[in-house]
């Protein structure tokens, strides 16, 4: 295995698209993972954390541009990310333990392409895109069209991930990320339910982006959920419709860590206490 | 393969090491200079027993290359103590018997000091949530907590 840290986008392009078996580098909280069990054998590793850029949060059209290699740890002490996507932030700190949030990133996340990511969901609902560098020069692609199956990223050979950008955050809106797992700390997503919406000033929801991971082969955006909240202020009765759609959208597989109908049933209940935070953030109320 | 050199700093001394690409930082300070502090335990992250700062941040060392440490600043536990004047953590693990078998301890140590550096009066929770990637399998937990907990309320009192 060849180890390079070039310094410049066209350098790493270059590295890349030469080689075949070359594998960016971000924080390798996955891939030194997969090394080590030997599931990969690079023949290069392209470390991209000395690519001047990578390493910052810079506003953009009123949203944040974050750089590739910046850490879950980093974004949780920006605090106009903070302020501006909660939800985002919640999800990336929920990345393993301290020391993993000292590397990890959201990119990684995103094409490392496990359907359980806990950042994708609050990416996807948050509508953010990324900013794609190649052999073909530079285009900009939603988040959601990232993952192709697990373990697969539809990224050409060649290609990565030089940004994520978060989108400004719309007045009276608010976004939240919520995920079960059986333990406290340190698990892997049984379901994960982002939900970023906005409510106009008598508190009926404007629009709405509900998506859902760990409950299909790849992250999923819930149309049906949104449009079961449209226009009406979230009682009961629109919470108990938007739960419905996402159990209804949900198509979990069942293995020792839920059943079918569990994995089900708690998409609902998470994208049900998820809105209700995303609603009291929208009202500009902290939660 | 030819191997890479890299020049870095460890517990503020200039260090150059030679290293293969698949070597991990973990695998260079134990294998390559020696300092057996940091262990491994899983190798996967998992465990937090090969703790240690790079620029200031709590990292696992299994899960970063030794050829990534150009240039950066590690601290690890060999640098915790001053000549043979014990850190106030390591005294008080030594003192309210925070450890048993010790494979984790210096994991937890460097955790540990990371945390006060950066939050002088943490809650248990706190605590408790920033240790979390750290494993012990003797202790049971309740000493290491009270361990930080009161190094921290002493420290306070000190400054
Ligand atoms: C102990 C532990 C606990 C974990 N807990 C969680 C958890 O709770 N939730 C969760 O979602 N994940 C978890 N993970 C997985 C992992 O930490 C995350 O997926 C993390 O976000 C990966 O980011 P990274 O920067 O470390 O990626 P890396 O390991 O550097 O890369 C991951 C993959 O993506 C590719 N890649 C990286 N950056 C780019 C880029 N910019 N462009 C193109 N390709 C790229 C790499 O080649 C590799 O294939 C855990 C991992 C560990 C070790
Ligand atoms: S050895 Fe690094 S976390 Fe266990
Ligand atoms: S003292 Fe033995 S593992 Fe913690």
């Amino acid at each position: 295995m060849r180890y390079e840290a070039p310094q410049s986008v066209e350098a790493a392009v270059d590295l890349l698209a030469g080689a075949e078996g070359a594998f960016v580098l971000a924080g390798g909280t996955d891939l030194l993972v997969k090394l080590r069990s030997e599931m990969l054998e690079p023949d290069l590793v392209v470390d991209i954390k000395r690519i001047a850029g990578m390493k910052e949060i810079t506003p953009e059209d009123g949203g944040w541009r974050i750089g590739a290699a910046v850490s879950g740890a980093e974004m949780g002490e920006h605090a106009g990310l903070v302020a501006d996507w909660p939800g985002v932030v919640e999800a990336a700190g929920l990345i393993g333990s301290t020391q993993v949030q000292g590397r990890a990133t959201l990119a990684g996340n995103l094409c490392n392409a496990s359907p359980a990511a806990d950042s994708v969901p609050a990416m996807v609902a948050a509508n953010a895109t990324v900013r794609i560098v190649g052999p073909q020069g530079t285009r900009d692609i939603a988040v959601i069209d990232v993952p192709e199956s697990p373990g697969k990223t539809t990224l050409a050979p060649g290609e990565f991930i030089a940004s994520v950008f978060l989108p400004a955050k719309p007045k009276q809106g608010g976004d939240a990320y919520l995920r079960f797992i059986p333990r406290t700390e340190m698990d892997i997503a049984v379901v994960g339910c982002g939900v970023s919406l906005v409510l106009d000033s008598a508190g009926k929801v404007t629009s709405a982006r509900v998506s859902l991971g760990a409950v299909g082969p790849k992250v999923m955006l819930v149309e049906a959920a949104a449009e079961a909240i449209l226009g009406r202020a979230l009682d009961d009765s629109a919470l108990e419709d938007l739960a419905a759609a996402c159990s209804a959208a949900a198509s979990p597989i069942e293995d020792k860590r839920g059943t079918v109908d569990f994995r089900r049933h708690v998409a609902g209940v998470l994208a049900r206490r998820a809105a209700e935070i995303a609603a009291t953030r929208a009202k500009g109320e902290t939660a | 393969m030819s191997q890479i050199h890299v020049t870095t700093s460890i517990n503020g001394d200039a260090t150059e090491f030679l290293c293969e690409a698949e070597d991990t930082l973990l695998d260079v300070l134990r294998d390559r200079l020696g300092m057996t502090g940091s262990k491994e335990g899983c190798g996967t992250g998992d465990c937090g027993a090969c703790s240690v700062t790079v620029d200031g941040r709590l990292v696992c060392s299994c899960l970063m290359l030794g050829a990534e440490a150009e240039g950066r600043e590690v601290t690890t536990i060999e640098g915790m103590a001053t000549g043979d004047r014990l850190h106030p953590l390591q005294e008080k693990f030594i003192e309210m018997a925070a450890l048993q078998c010790g494979i984790c301890t210096p994991g937890i140590l460097v955790a540990a000091k990371s945390l006060l550096e950066k939050n002088p009066d943490p809650s248990e929770e706190e605590v408790r949530y920033w240790l979390a990637g750290n494993l012990c399998r003797c202790t049971g937990y309740d000493k290491i907590i009270r361990a930080v907990m009161d190094t921290a309320a002493d420290l306070r009192r000190a400054s």
